[in-house]
This record gives C-alpha cells, structure tokens and sequence, in this order.
C-alpha cells in the first residue's frame, strides 16, 4: 500500500474517531422530547441541564487534562455576577449577557492559571479552593456591586433573539440552556477529538514523556484552563438569566463540591459523564428531598459512600460494556 | 571532507540533585551519522540521553543541535527543535489509541502516521487499540514511531530491544536500519548487547563511570573487539 494511501485511510479513520455514535443522538432526541414527555418538569430539566454544562466545564480539565479543582464555583460565580450586571445595568439580551459571562470567567482563569499549573494535586486542590473562597469573599464585600449578601435581584431578562419570552414554568429556560448546551458540547466534542484534545491527555497520562515529545505542557493546560472556566461561565450566565437571580450561593463551596460528585458519578474522561452525572445527582436529589424533605442530604451522603465504595465500577463498567457490545454488533465503531 | 556536527557535547557535566554523574563528556554527532552509546550498567549511559533531552540537573558544558545552543531550553523546547526520544520505558500514553498516541505530537515533516504505519505494519493493525492493549514490542515501534513522527533531526534511543523477543528484536533492528541508512537520519543508541549496534551504526562511543574511555569507528570494533572487551568484559563484543 502506498503512503498516499495510508494518508488517505489515517485521515479517514481520524474522521471516523470524531463522528457521532448512533447513541450520541439518542441522548439528545431524548434531551429534547422531554420538552414533551415532562412538560411540568421543565424548571429541573432547565437545572440538569446548567449542571450538566459546569460539570462537562470541569470534565475538560479533570478528565482530560489531570488538573483537579475545588474552587470551579468562582467561575460559575464569575459568569453568573457578569451575566446578572449586565442585565441590570447594561442589555437585557440574554446572548450578550452569556458571551460577555463566558468572557469574563475565561479572564478570571486565564489569569489564575499560572497559581493552579504549578505543583501537584494537593497543591491544586489547595490552590483552586483558595481561589473560590477569595471570589466568594470578594462578593461579598463588594456589596454595592454584587448585593453582598442579599445578592442581584430584579435581574429581568429580554426576550432570547428578540422573540422567546422566559416563562413562568421553564420552557424558554430550558430551550435556551440546552441549545447552548449541545453547542458548547458539540465545541468540546471537537476540542478533545484534536490533536490539541490528544495532547491534553498524553500530558495527562505522562507528562516527562509529553514534554520530550514537544508538546508545551504549560501553555497547553493554561489553554484548557482558561476553555474551562469559559465553559463554567456559561453555565453561570445561564443560571443567573434563567432564575433572574444572582446571590452568594453560586461562589458556595457546595457547588465545588457538588459539581466534582456530579463528575464522580457520571465518570470523568468522557464527555457524556456530566450530562449523566448531572442528570442522576439532580433526580436523586429531587426524589430524596421529595419522601424525606428533612434528611435528603444524609440519603445523598449514604449513596455516594455506597456508590464511590462500589457502585461506581458497576454502573461505568455496565455502561462501558454496553457500548462495547452495541459497537461490536454494528462492525467496530469509536 | 570533516561533516559539520550536527550534535555536539562540549565538556558536558550533568546528574540528578547533588549526584554528579557524567564529566567533562565531549561527544559529536554529524548529520546522518549514527552512534553507538555502550559501557556497563550504571555508567551514565541513559543519563546522558537525559540530558541531551534536558531532564538532568547542569552542571557544566553545552549542547548544541545544528549549531543552535540547546543546553538551557526546556525539554518540550529540545523535542522542537529536533531531538526525538525513544525511552527505554516506552512510556506509551496508555489512555490514547495507536493511532492517537501519534497524533497527538506529530509535527509537520516528512514523518507522517501513515509513514509509520508503512514502516511498522504491525502497527497499522493495531492502530485503533489503546497504548496499554499493545504488546513489549509493539509498545517499542510505538515508541520510535512517536518520536519520528516529531521529524527530528537526532533519534535518541535508550535500549530499544531490552526485554524483547529474538523475532522482534530483528524487525526493530531492520527498521532502525532503515532509518540510519536508507533515510539517513542521524541517531544515538543505547544498547547492552553491542555486536547487535555495532553493525547498524557507524561510530562508538563507550563511556566509563560517566567518562568518555573510548571512542571509534563501530567497524574498528567490530574487527577488534578486544578493544571493546578491555571496557566492557568478555564476550561483550559478541
């Protein structure tokens, strides 16, 4: 066989890494007709998916780039206290406010990068948790800017392109945060499938050997850092645009915390492990809370011990071999 | 005609925190020549790689790579500027596919993926499985078609057919034929069994205690190989 013919299949099987699974479409026409199938459901719905944004935002460093966090909420907070100012004092637009979010938390971690890339995970976990407090405290001193405590309030949102209204029972919100869901996941689908997605995980796995290899680790995670916190700004946005809402509790260490749960449970490494997790943390919650409203969070507890402990191997490996086998019936796909 | 050197080593002493390990090395390398690094274990024959792929701690000397000084550049600095490395541990990134684990760092030049898949058809085979599915020498072409897909202008190798079966060991041995022959790109091998290196490279070099003890034309060894036993012990040369 000649070069050029290899060329030609390398190229063709680069193609084939990156095209969509029959079950990748599944997942959205099923994210899509819950429009229709859980009409009343819309506002949790709306909640999954901003949830699902933040935790693909933190999949694309910890999974992918080995970059472990526990202050991602400073740029959720970031991107929510942007998108929510620029409401009240600039445009009602819902888009601009979601680019200028996006925009703001990208800054916030391109400029902190350089304090998270040095030094191990403990250093990082310490470093990024440090970061998130300094925001939350920062929010809460700045009251005449941030609301302090009592937060942003008569946020009132434009209609979406000039013509979707938001509603009382989430529709709008929901139409809106998944679309901007799908575009930004179709945008990480992407990034991780090229040759900059490849060298972010050959860093991962090793990084003395990325290094001889030529790849220039630190502007390479500083890049996915600063895509992250993008990532997580829109998420943000769009939960300051959709609840017309912004308060203290988005730079809470909770949400940290909970996003990184979120990633445990749907499996970091693979995109579709925020959606799932989001998805599985939220019905969880809403279900617990539903027959024991008091002690939801020790139930929550309890199946996180239980699923860390074991489940986890279970329901990835499950999921994993169930892949395996739909791919084996239709001849090998990616 | 005298080449002009393609790598050179000036007085290069290097090691590992307060270690000191090699000493006043002086090595040499003309473009499309290849050499053949040999001495006992221990004697600083990997940390020299090391340093020329800037892992070590300096502590004197230069390196200079087509005439540009390399001694201070970071190690992703030295892979782009020309210096490809094979490490004796093959370091396969073991979450990529193959075919992942070239492109991921592949540079423009005439070493392509599909060139590699040319060149090891094992490879092509396998190229959609992970970098942990592979076997000792599968991980081994692998490793040297990571570090060519870079297009280097030095392959730098570190005991590429240690622990390896007989049959595999001929067929990387033919391809690093190729390459320091038919391709004529220069190169620098590390290996215990020196007869097998001697014929496929064109000088010697055999360190003692990270010095520099003897250095000569690999045929000269070749048709001497006393010269080689006083160094290395009997039967090295075989």
């Amino acid at each position: 066989m000649s070069t050029a013919d290899l060329t030609a299949r390398v190229r063709g099987s680069l193609v084939l890494a990156r095209k969509w699974h029959p079950a990748e479409f599944v997942v959205w026409v099923m994210a899509a007709a819950a429009f229709v199938l859980f009409p009343r459901q819309l506002l949790l719905l709306n909640e999954i998916a901003i949830l699902a944004l933040f935790a693909l935002s933190l999949d694309l460093i910890v999974g992918y780039a080995g970059i472990v966090s526990l202050g991602h909420a400073a740029f959720l907070g970031m991107g929510a206290y942007t998108a929510g100012l620029i409401a009240l004092h600039v445009t009602a637009d819902p888009l601009v406010g979601l680019v200028i979010g996006m925009a703001a938390s990208g800054l916030l971690g391109l400029v902190t990068s350089p304090l998270v890339l040095k030094g191990n995970d403990l250093t990082r976990l310490m470093v990024t948790l440090g970061i998130g407090l300094l925001m939350l405290e920062l929010a809460n001193s700045l009251g005449w800017l941030t609301g302090g405590a009592d937060g942003l309030q008569g946020i009132a949102m434009g209609k979406i392109l000039g013509i979707f209204e938001f509603d009382l029972f989430g529709k709008t919100a929901y139409a809106y945060s998944l679309t901007v869901l799908f575009l930004l996941f179709v945008l990480a689908r992407r990034i991780v499938h090229s040759p900059f997605g490849l060298s972010l995980r050959a860093v991962r796995d090793n990084p003395l050997r990325a290094a001889s290899s030529g790849v220039p680790i630190p502007w390479r995670l500083a890049a996915v850092y600063t895509l992250s916190a993008a990532y997580a700004g829109a998420a943000g946005a769009l939960l300051a645009q959709t609840t017309q809402f912004v308060s203290l509790d988005v730079l809470d260490f909770h949400r940290s915390a909970d996003v990184m749960l979120v990633l445990i449970i749907g499996g970091a490494g693979w995109l579709y492990g925020g959606i799932v997790g989001a998805a599985v943390f939220k019905l969880l919650q809403d279900w617990i809370a539903w027959f024991t409203p008091q002690y939801w969070q020790f139930w929550i507890g309890l199946f996180l011990v239980a699923f860390v402990l074991g489940g986890r191997e279970i329901l990835h490996g499950g999921i994993r071999a169930l892949v395996a086998r739909v791919s084996g019936r239709r001849g090998g796909g990616s | 005609m005298v080449e002009a050197p393609l790598l050179s080593l000036t007085r290069l002493s290097a090691g590992y925190g307060e270690a000191a390990v090699l000493f006043d090395v002086d090595l040499t390398l003309a473009e499309g020549r290849s050499l053949a690094l040999l001495g006992r274990n221990g004697v600083g024959k990997t940390t020299l790689v090391n340093s020329i792929i800037g892992v070590t701690r300096w502590r004197g000397g230069s390196i200079a790579l087509a005439g540009r000084d390399i001694t201070r550049l970071a190690p992703e600095e030295r892979a782009r500027a020309g210096i490809g490395w094979v490490p004796q541990e093959r370091n396969i990134f073991r979450s990529l596919t193959v075919e992942e684990n070239l492109t991921a760092v592949a540079l423009p030049g005439p070493w392509t993926p599909a060139r590699v898949f040319e060149m090891f058809p094992r490879l092509a085979e396998r190229k959609t499985n992970m970098g942990n599915q592979l076997s000792g020498g599968e991980q081994q072409m692998l490793a040297i078609g990571r570090a060519l897909v870079l297009n280097p202008k030095v392959l730098l190798l570190d005991e590429p057919t240690e622990g390896l079966a007989p049959i595999i060991v001929e067929e990387l041995l033919k391809a690093l034929t190729r390459l320091f022959r038919e391709e004529g790109l220069a190169g620098i091998v590390i290996e215990q069994h020196a007869r097998k290196i001697l014929e496929i490279t064109d000088e010697a070099l055999v360190l003692e205690r990270g010095r520099v003890v003897l250095s000569a034309p690999s045929a000269d060894l070749i048709a001497h190989p006393d010269r080689l036993e006083r160094h290395l012990g009997l039967g090295a040369a075989h």
